[in-house]
């Protein structure tokens, strides 16, 4: 016993210096659990953002006219849809980065691995968290060069998305990549959607319940929304 | 009935570890998990051999001292139960188990099953002191307490330290424990004035020693003996926001 004892400073008063010596934001975003909730706010701009995107993408069901008047719509708001990009891509930016400095804690705090480990309590989708982190920041760029700037997209027409949207998923392969990276936001989403509000203290008895059923079934029908519109046009119901 | 057992055998801190495979044999359904590996102590120490130790004290699931890993899972196969309230009947004859001790950063291993937990005292410590009356003990009644929140404090005071929750987080993280911890004061009129302060130390020193961040996996509840919610994972973090942006207690200049 008595060498894990031996010169171990005062935690107490380390911790007290701690939280005294350092600006109350510092200590704040410094810890884990600040550094949970820039997850939890960032992650929630995202949920926000993917709600928006899957409805304005639905209206492709409606016809050229209808989608294309969207985004024309969109486009000419200026400023407005220039301030929604800062605002996303500082917290694409920020979740990915936070996400890096809590994992590479987690990482460390368990030097020696077990050599059998059992899960019991957690899902597929939270154990994977970090994969599908890190796949879908990978795909965010591509998607972004292949239908909104067109420097991907082989028969790319400015200011035609529906056009834009048939002829990119014509190509088999692309809507199959499509499809996986909405089965990685599914996973990511069935976990964070859920997790978030644990992040940030919401969990009163009255809707506690509820968090659980309602980010299922935002996932699933978001999912399933964006999953369409590749399966729609390979199988020509939208042409 | 006849057990296989792997063990996690370490002479101390710094020496490296291995499994050793031990028999143990005529192990009686109604024997503790604990007292079946006291049986098999005794057996090694006949034989000249240096026993296992394991930690234990209570034998009754209430002082948090006794814990293991039990093919991968934290206090074994029982759910909401320590190890030593773990009876050999949940095994079959003929079972191999491997017994890992709890692996953290900040859990050194101080010999075999053995590890050193202090840094969940030190969270604990951190917390500081409850400003209390004292001398004689005041009328029973005279301080209202809802019924819920006596009960939320009852469930989050349930937990008895056993890390259990730190063990089987692939995080490595304190937040079940330490959010059992904070919640249970918080929910209590005694700890309302040192409330925004003693939840900054608390997260403070969880972040101080090593343990990893919970990203809300929930092995911890599945595991924990006391079954303590994650529930109170949240309300640590909503203790924690308070205590930045709503409680208006001068936090900064106070040392714990
Ligand atoms: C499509 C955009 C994304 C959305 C909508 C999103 C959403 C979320 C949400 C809501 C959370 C839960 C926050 C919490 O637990 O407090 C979360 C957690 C997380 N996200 Fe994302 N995320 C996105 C992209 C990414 C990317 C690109 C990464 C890349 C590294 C990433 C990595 C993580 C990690 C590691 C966590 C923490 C794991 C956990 O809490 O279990 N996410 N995300
Ligand atoms: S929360 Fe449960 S598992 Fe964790 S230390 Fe307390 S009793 Fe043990
Ligand atoms: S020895 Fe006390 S809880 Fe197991």
């Amino acid at each position: 016993m008595k060498e894990a004892v031996a010169d171990r400073e005062s935690p107490v008063a380390a911790t007290a210096a701690n939280t005294r010596s350092r600006h109350w934001l510092v200590v704040f975003f410094g810890s884990t659990v600040g550094k949970k909730v820039v997850m939890a706010l960032t992650g929630a701009v995202g949920v926000g953002f993917i709600l928006l995107h899957v409805s304005l993408n639905l209206l492709v069901y409606a016809g050229p006219a209808t989608i294309n008047g969207a985004d024309k719509f969109l486009k000419s708001t200026g400023g407005w849809l220039w301030l929604a990009r800062a605002i996303l891509l500082g917290a694409v930016v920020l979740h990915i980065v936070t996400a890096y400095q809590l994992s590479r804690m987690s990482l460390g705090s368990r030097p020696v691995k077990y050599q059998q480990w059992e899960p019991v309590g957690s899902t597929f989708a939270s154990r994977t968290m970090r994969w599908s982190g890190v796949l879908l920041a990978l795909f965010i760029p591509l998607h972004v060069l292949h239908l909104a700037t067109g420097a991907l997209h082989p028969h790319f027409v400015p200011e035609n998305v529906y056009r834009n949207v048939v002829s990119g998923f014509r190509v088999w392969y692309i809507s199959v990549l499509y499809i996986f990276a909405m089965c990685l936001l599914a996973l990511h989403l069935y976990h964070g959607a859920w997790s978030m509000f644990q992040s940030l203290g919401f969990n009163h008895p009255r809707y506690a319940g509820w968090i659980r059923p309602v980010a299922t079934t935002f996932t699933i029908v978001v999912v399933l929304g964006f999953i369409s519109i590749p399966v729609a046009v390979l199988l020509g119901a939208i042409s | 009935m006849n057990l296989t057992l792997h063990i996690w055998r370490q002479k101390n801190t710094r020496s490296p570890g291995r499994f050793v495979r031990y028999e143990a044999t005529s192990v009686e359904r109604e024997m503790s998990f604990l007292e079946m590996l006291d049986q098999l102590n005794e057996k090694l120490l006949i034989q000249r051999e240096e026993p296992i130790a394991f930690d234990s004290d209570c034998r009754e699931g209430i002082c948090g001292t006794c814990g293991m890993m039990i093919n991968g899972v934290a206090h074994g196969p029982r759910r909401g139960a320590t190890v030593c309230q773990l009876h050999m009947r949940y095994f079959r004859d003929g079972d191999v188990l491997r017994l890992e001790p709890w692996r953290d950063k900040a859990f050194p291993v101080i010999r075999d099953l053995v590890v050193d937990r202090r840094s969940l005292d030190d969270i604990i410590q951190a917390g500081g002191f409850i400003s209390a009356r004292t001398g004689s003990a005041p009328e029973a009644n005279s301080i209202p307490v809802p019924k819920s929140s006596a009960d939320l404090a009852m469930d989050a005071a349930a937990c008895i330290g056993c890390g259990a929750c730190v063990a089987a987080c692939p995080n490595g993280s304190a937040a079940l424990f330490t959010g059992a911890k904070i919640s249970h004061l918080a929910l209590m009129p005694p700890g309302q004035p040192e409330r925004a302060r003693r939840v900054i130390h608390m997260v403070t020193a969880m972040d101080q020693a090593g343990f990893g961040n919970c990203t809300m996996h929930r092995e911890c509840e599945a595991v924990c003996p006391k079954e303590i919610s994650v529930s109170f994972i949240a309300q640590m973090n909503r203790e924690y926001l308070r205590a930045n942006f709503k409680e208006r207690e001068v936090v900064a200049p106070t040392a714990g």
